[in-house]
């Protein structure tokens, strides 16, 4: 890779990250839960965004985010109250400039219409809220707060401004620690025309020249109408590894509205603490901010350098299938040794116990190493949440819990669709209008909550809303209406709940642009099942409804029965499987002319022969003689499957069947057994709907 | 990497047989060759996929070449191999009755398939290679992988 693209992708992913602290510390400021900290950490993402924006010629974002961050500078100099309504603003603002850094990225556009209304807000909030609370922020500021955050069309109505002049001197350190000097007078050349002067008097003779010192200083004349605190900006990064001298050509006219109260500072000379370099200024402002900013300094710099590392996820990954084999090989080596007929405790097989154990923790270890909080999915609803309350006109206040929960990477890739689906419905479904919510004596403020635990060696996300819970006549109305169900069936409400996990179901009576894309809840609901999990829903009238998704932890192992079916041995997935029995011949019914299902404590469920349904074998066998796998499935609620035997349950590691080949029917994946031999892991879902489709199909919409 | 589509003249070629017929195919496309072992087989897959065996920890698909070319169904035996290629990024086993030799020849000397009105001859075989009063046929190893309609089909 080109060195520049890999430091504009180190880049990128500090905006990610700078994006995310910047959201969460607007959103703890508008919970109430901030402090001068909080600002100052905000402030800080605004503004290194905007410093590697300019590095590396991003322009636009530059623009936007130099006016986003006067606009916070305010904020942090106390003169703008970080009310809710401003926060809102900024929390909007925030999504623009992560829209900025997506097309820097080349991922996306920046929406001129919306970045011109934000860039509108933010000059409102900067000039209107800029001079009011003067009073108060000098009364209750500390001495040196007033000179800077000076709003860029300020000056212009000072009468006859006059330049600044800018003493620039490098030091060594700022050399060594790889800046330049260059970059800093194109910076300022983009806040203005500049007169660059070069001041050579300190070069020594040749003889006397060292090569680590600078001699050179630079002299530059800006425009007046250029705020100091812009100017100072430009060397925020080096700090005083770079001193310089700021001054006013000319004082300016004392007529200049209340100019004087700002720009008499800027005149001082350095060794005074307001001309300190602009890291400092913070410092200058509270002592607090000094002892926060360098706690969160030390703990970064912990974290990067002692705690973790970043590693090329191409490695993780082939080291997980390098276990996956150790423990294939390890389970083959097991049935050598079962089938040479060393005894259950012979040495060796003893040896074998201690490898397989072993092998068990190195491979939860290997893929601990993969695992990941929630928190990189979670991080992304804020933004989605405000959007769509937007967009409908609700008002919703997103509660997020267990962001930290871990889980396999290849399972987070994939929960961020159907989440951010269960939000949409949540809130574009769920929560009433303010008027409707007020009506019913609720706040006018919805509360969608979005929470991840871990339960029982599976993952489960929760997204629940305290709305109006699901309209459960008219659920069934719409379902009769579309041929869903019988006019006249019997429904529990957990049943007429679960419609809308059907195919072609929509609530929604006028497709909104927001849940209406075309796709329902039935697709959230296929593609969870096609990672292995399942979904359920909870509601309650005028209180609300609750989505619960339980995902495994991995898609790299999982759990299974190994069955033997016709003369193939498959794998079916724990998860699906509710329980196993023997029936009797008296539990077993035939229906129709090949059809038969068995009776299980009081309802039938449909039979349906595992080794028939792969297309092994014409007729189906004996369920009396084999043993029936009772699963839960969602076209069909619930079936038997009919294997012949079940030789027992164990971890396999999954392998797909797509890498060299292409999707089967019926087969979810493929796994290697001890004997070294392919198994294939059965797609319960789709071998019984399949089969029900087939055969009963009137049974199918009825049960 | 497919069949080897190089600028040089020169082809290395691997025979191999199936039936009376004799067929090649692109050496370069080769990964390796194993002796054969039961797959397992796949529901709803076309007749001339035998299954999937495990290669070293990969799934890998075994067709059955001579049902693949309309010519019978394969019958494997202690002689019979397992030409393990490239096709894309894939990895296919094809079952055949045995590997022969490896050949060399002018990319110039292979001449046009002729036209005998079937399909499958049309559809698989690049070019026919004269060499010493035998006749091989070139595989288009392209064209082999059932396409996913094909599976939907059978």
């Amino acid at each position: 890779m080109d060195p520049m693209d890999a430091i504009k992708q180190t880049y990128f992913q500090e905006c990610d990250e700078l994006l995310a602290a910047l959201e969460e510390g607007l959103l703890a400021l508008e919970a109430g839960e901030g402090d001068s900290d909080t600002i100052n950490a905000v402030f800080r993402a605004v503004h290194s965004v905007k410093g590697g924006a300019g590095a590396f010629g991003f322009e636009a974002m530059v623009a936007f985010a130099h006016v986003f961050e006067t606009a916070l500078d305010l904020m942090r100099s106390g003169k703008l109250a970080p009310d809710n309504d401003v926060l809102k603003i900024m929390l909007r603002a925030s999504d623009v400039l992560g829209d900025h850094v997506q097309a820097a990225k080349g991922e996306g556009v920046v929406d001129n219409a919306r970045e011109r209304a934000m860039l509108e807000e933010l000059e409102a909030l900067t000039n209107a809220d800029a001079p009011v609370p003067r009073a108060a922020a000098q009364a209750d500021a500390p001495a040196g707060d007033e000179w800077g955050f000076t709003p860029m069309k300020f000056e212009f109505d000072a009468p006859a401004p006059s330049g600044w002049r800018l003493v620039m001197r490098p030091s060594p350190a700022m050399y060594a620690k790889g800046h330049d000097a260059l970059l800093f007078l194109r910076e300022l050349e983009r806040l203005g025309e500049i007169t660059v002067t070069l001041d050579a008097s300190a070069l020594p003779d040749l003889g006397a020249l060292t090569a680590e010192t600078p001699y050179l200083n630079w002299i530059v004349e800006l425009p007046a109408d250029v705020s100091e605190a812009a100017i100072r900006d430009v060397f925020d990064f080096v700090g005083e590894d770079c001193p310089i001298e700021l001054t006013r050509d000319e004082p300016p006219a004392p007529a200049a509205l209340d100019l004087d109260a700002f720009l008499s500072a800027p005149t001082l000379e350095p060794q005074s603490p307001v001309d300190a370099p602009a890291p400092v200024v913070a410092d200058v402002h509270e002592d607090k901010a000094v002892s926060a900013a360098e706690k969160s300094g030390a703990k970064g710099v912990a974290a990067a350098s002692g705690a973790t590392i970043r590693v090329d996820l191409e490695r993780v990954d082939r080291m997980i299938d390098l276990v996956g084999e150790l423990v294939i090989n390890q389970a083959m080596l097991a049935q050598r040794v079962a089938e040479s007929g060393a005894g259950r405790s012979s040495t060796i097989a003893m040896g074998l116990d201690e490898l397989e154990q072993l092998t068990r923790e190195i491979q939860d270890s290997v893929m601990a190493i993969r695992a990941q909080p929630v928190k990189s999915v979670f991080q992304r609803m804020p933004r989605l949440v405000r959007e769509i309350a937007s967009a409908t006109g609700k008002q919703v206040r997103l509660v997020m819990e267990g962001e930290a929960t871990e889980v396999d990477k290849t399972v987070i890739e994939r929960l961020s669709d159907p989440i951010t689906h269960m939000l949409r419905n949540a809130i574009d479904h769920g929560l009433e209008t303010p008027e409707e919510r007020a009506e019913a004596g609720k706040p006018e403020e919805g509360a969608v909550r979005l929470a991840a635990l871990h339960r029982s060696g599976r993952i489960v996300i929760e997204v629940s809303d305290d709305g109006k819970g699901i309209n459960r006549p008219r659920v069934r109305d719409i379902a009769v209406k579309k041929g869903l169900i019988a006019p006249d069936a019997n429904l529990t409400d957990d049943e007429i709940d679960n419609l809308i996990f059907l195919p072609g179901f929509s609530t929604a009576s006028a497709v909104s642009n927001i849940s209406g894309r075309g796709v329902g809840m039935d697709v959230v609901k296929r593609s969870i099942q096609a990672l292995g999990g399942r979904i359920s829903i909870s509601s309650q009238p005028g209180k609300g409804s609750t989505f619960t998704l339980s995902l495994p932890l991995t898609l790299a192992v999982l759990d299974g029965m190994v069955i033997t079916a016709g003369e193939q041995t498959l794998v079916a997935p724990l998860t699906a499987i509710v329980e196993t029995l023997r029936p009797k011949p008296d539990e077993v019914r035939p229906l129709g002319p090949t059809g038969a299902v068995l009776a299980v404590r009081g309802g039938y469920v449909p039979l349906i022969d595992i080794a028939v349904a792969l297309g092994q074998r014409e007729k189906a066998a004996d369920p009396t003689k084999g043993v029936v796998l009772l699963v839960d499935t969602e076209a069909g609620g619930r079936a038997a499957l009919v294997a012949d035997e079940i030789q027992g349950q164990r971890q396999v590691v999954i392998k797909s069947l797509e890498a060299n080949y292409q999707r089967v029917d019926g087969v979810a994946a493929a796994t290697i057994l001890g004997d070294g031999r392919v198994a294939l892991i059965l797609d319960v879902d789709t071998v019984v709907e399949k089969r029900l489709n087939e055969r009963h199909a009137p049974f199918a919409k009825a049960s | 990497m497919s069949d080897g589509e190089f600028l040089n003249d020169a082809l290395e070629l691997i025979s191999f047989r199936i039936g009376d017929q004799e067929f090649c195919l692109d050496i370069m496309a080769v990964r390796e060759i194993r002796g054969w072992t039961v797959a397992t087989p796949l529901p709803h897959s076309p007749p001339y996929v035998r299954g999937v065996i495990n290669l070293r920890g990969a799934v890998l698909p075994i067709l059955d070449l001579k049902a693949r070319l309309g010519l019978g169904v394969a019958e494997p035996s202690a002689r019979s191999v397992i030409i393990v290629v490239h096709i894309g990024k894939r990895l296919v086993g094809l079952l055949v009755d045995g590997v022969s030799e490896i050949l060399a020849a002018e990319r110039a000397s292979v001449q046009p398939t002729p036209n005998v009105g079937c399909d499958s001859v049309g559809q698989f075989v690049r070019g026919i290679i004269a060499m010493e009063g035998r006749m091989i046929s070139w595989i288009a190893l392209d064209e082999i992988l059932p396409d996913e309609t094909d599976a939907e089909a059978a």
